[in-house]
C-alpha cells in the first residue's frame, strides 16, 4: 500500500472546477460547495471490441 | 396450371416429356392462392418411365450461362441460367457470411470526452467499410496483441478536438488516418516502449498494395463534438468473415430471384387489354395496335414483374394470364460495400465453394 495516499482530482458537478481530495475529506467542492463530484477519466488507454 | 385430361394428352416423340410435364418440371406456377410445382426434380432417373434419360452434369455443362445485365463500381446484376437453386443459394450465403474483409476490431481509447460513449463509438467504427483488399492479409491467429503485425492488422488513428469557443463539429470518416507503420501508442503497463503492434515493415511499400489503404467513404459521420470535447483513439482492423460479425460482410446485400415468365393464355383485346395494362403496377404489359381500331395486350417487360398477382386477382383473369417463374434462371444481384468490386466478390465466392467441395472430396476419399 502507498504510505501517502495519492491525491485524486475530481470535477465538480455544478461549477466544473477541479478539486483534489484525500481519503477522509468531505466530498464537497471548494469553489461552490456542491456535494456531487465526478471522477476523472483514466489517463490509461482503454481497449474496446468494435462489436 | 390448367388441368389436362388423360384422354386428351398429345402423343410425344420418344425421349421427350409431354409439354405439361416439361412445364411443371421447369416452371413454378404462381397461382392466385399459392405457387405450385415449386419442387425441383434432380434425380437423373426421374423420367425413365417416359423414356427420358438426362444427365444432370452434362446438362449443366452444355446449358450453363451467365449474362451480366448491369455492372457498376459497386453493384452487379447478372443472370445465372441452368443452375440449381441450392447452388445459387450457396453462392448467396457464401457472399454474405463467408467472404473475408477487413474491419476495425479493436479500438484503443486514449481520450473520449464526446457525448457518444466509448463502446458505442467503437461499434460505429467497426461498421465503417474499409478500402483494403482482404486477399493481401492473413487472419490474426492469436488473440494476444503481440501477434499483430503488418500482415494481419491495419492501424488507424483518430485524433480530433473541438476548440473551446468553436461551433459543434462532425467527425467524419476521412479524419481516420492510416498508420502504415503500425501503432503509435505505448502500453504503460510494460514501462512504455512496447507498442500494441509489431510491424516489421511499413504497409505502404508497393509489395503490399498498389494503392494506399483508406476508407471507402469519406463522409460517414462517426461522432459529433461540442466545444471543448475531444476524441483520441487508435483503431486496429483485422480480417474476418460475416459469420463472426456482420461488419465483415463484404456485401450490403446479395440476393436472387427467379426469372418471371408471363404468358397470355388467350388473346386479350380492346378494353380488356387496357384493363390489363392498368392492373399491373410495374407496367409489365403493353398494348399493340392491330389496326382497324383493334388493340391487343402483349407482355412487354416480364422482368419487371414482382409477382404481386394483381393481374390475376379478379374473377376470370387466372385463365387469361399465367404467371410463372423459370426454375433454373436466377437474376442475381450483388451490392458490394467496397472492399472488392462486386464481380470479383462473386468469383471469390465460387472459389470458396470449390474449396468446400475439395474438402468434402478429401474427407470422403480416405
Amino acid at each position: 500500500m502507498d504510505p501517502q495516499p495519492e491525491q485524486v482530482a475530481y470535477i465538480c458537478g455544478d461549477c466544473g472546477g477541479e478539486n483534489t481530495l484525500k481519503p477522509g475529506d468531505v466530498i464537497q467542492c471548494r469553489e461552490c460547495g456542491y456535494r456531487i463530484l465526478y471522477k476523472k477519466r483514466t489517463n490509461r488507454i482503454v481497449q474496446y471490441e468494435a462489436r | 396450371m390448367p388441368r389436362i385430361s388423360v384422354l386428351d394428352m398429345p402423343d410425344v416423340p420418344n425421349g421427350q416429356l409431354p409439354p405439361h410435364i416439361q412445364l411443371q418440371k421447369t416452371r413454378v406456377f404462381c397461382e392466385k392462392n399459392a405457387p405450385t410445382h415449386t419442387d425441383y426434380v434432380q434425380h437423373h432417373g426421374s423420367y425413365t418411365s417416359m423414356d427420358v434419360h438426362e444427365s444432370l452434369i452434362e446438362n449443366f455443362h452444355n446449358n450453363f450461362k451467365v449474362n451480366v445485365i448491369r455492372l457498376t463500381s459497386d453493384v452487379i446484376e447478372f443472370d445465372m441460367i441452368g443452375i440449381d437453386a441450392s447452388l445459387a443459394n450457396a453462392f448467396r450465403r457464401i457472399l454474405i457470411s463467408e467472404l473475408p474483409t477487413m474491419a476495425i476490431e479493436k479500438v484503443y481509447f486514449v481520450n473520449n470526452t464526446s457525448v457518444i460513449p466509448d463502446e458505442v463509438l467503437s461499434h460505429r467504427l467497426g461498421l465503417i467499410p474499409l478500402d483494403a483488399d482482404p486477399r493481401l492479409f492473413e487472419y490474426i491467429s492469436d488473440e494476444s496483441s503481440s501477434s499483430s503485425n503488418e500482415r494481419n492488422t491495419i492501424v488507424f488513428k483518430l485524433n480530433v478536438f473541438c476548440k473551446d469557443n468553436d461551433k459543434r463539429i462532425s467527425v467524419k470518416s476521412n479524419q481516420l488516418k492510416w498508420l502504415p507503420k503500425g501503432s503509435q501508442l505505448n502500453s504503460e503497463t510494460d514501462g512504455g516502449g512496447n507498442e500494441y503492434t509489431s510491424f516489421r515493415c511499413s504497409q505502404d511499400s508497393p509489395e503490399f498494395s498498389h494503392k494506399p489503404i483508406g476508407l471507402k467513404h469519406d463522409d460517414i459521420i462517426i461522432a459529433k463534438l461540442g466545444p471543448g470535447q475531444a476524441i483520441e483513439l487508435e483503431a486496429h482492423a483485422v480480417k474476418g468473415i460475416g459469420k463472426t460479425h456482420a461488419k465483415w460482410s463484404p456485401v450490403s446485400t446479395a440476393w436472387y430471384r427467379m426469372l418471371p415468365e408471363i404468358v397470355l393464355m388467350k388473346e386479350i383485346e380492346n378494353e380488356m387489354a387496357e384493363k390489363l395494362v392498368k392492373k399491373c403496377p410495374v407496367n409489365v404489359f403493353d398494348i399493340e395496335d392491330l389496326g382497324a381500331g383493334r388493340k391487343k395486350a402483349v407482355v412487354s417487360n416480364p422482368r419487371a414483374c414482382t409477382l404481386c398477382r394483381e393481374c390475376i386477382r379478379d374473377e376470370g383473369w387466372e385463365e387469361r394470364v399465367s404467371l410463372r417463374r423459370v426454375k433454373n434462371h436466377f437474376i442475381f444481384t450483388i451490392e458490394s460495400t467496397g472492399s472488392l468490386p462486386p464481380e470479383v466478390l462473386f468469383t471469390e465466392a465460387v472459389k470458396i465453394l470449390e474449396e468446400k467441395c475439395e474438402a468434402v472430396i478429401h474427407e470422403l476419399s480416405f
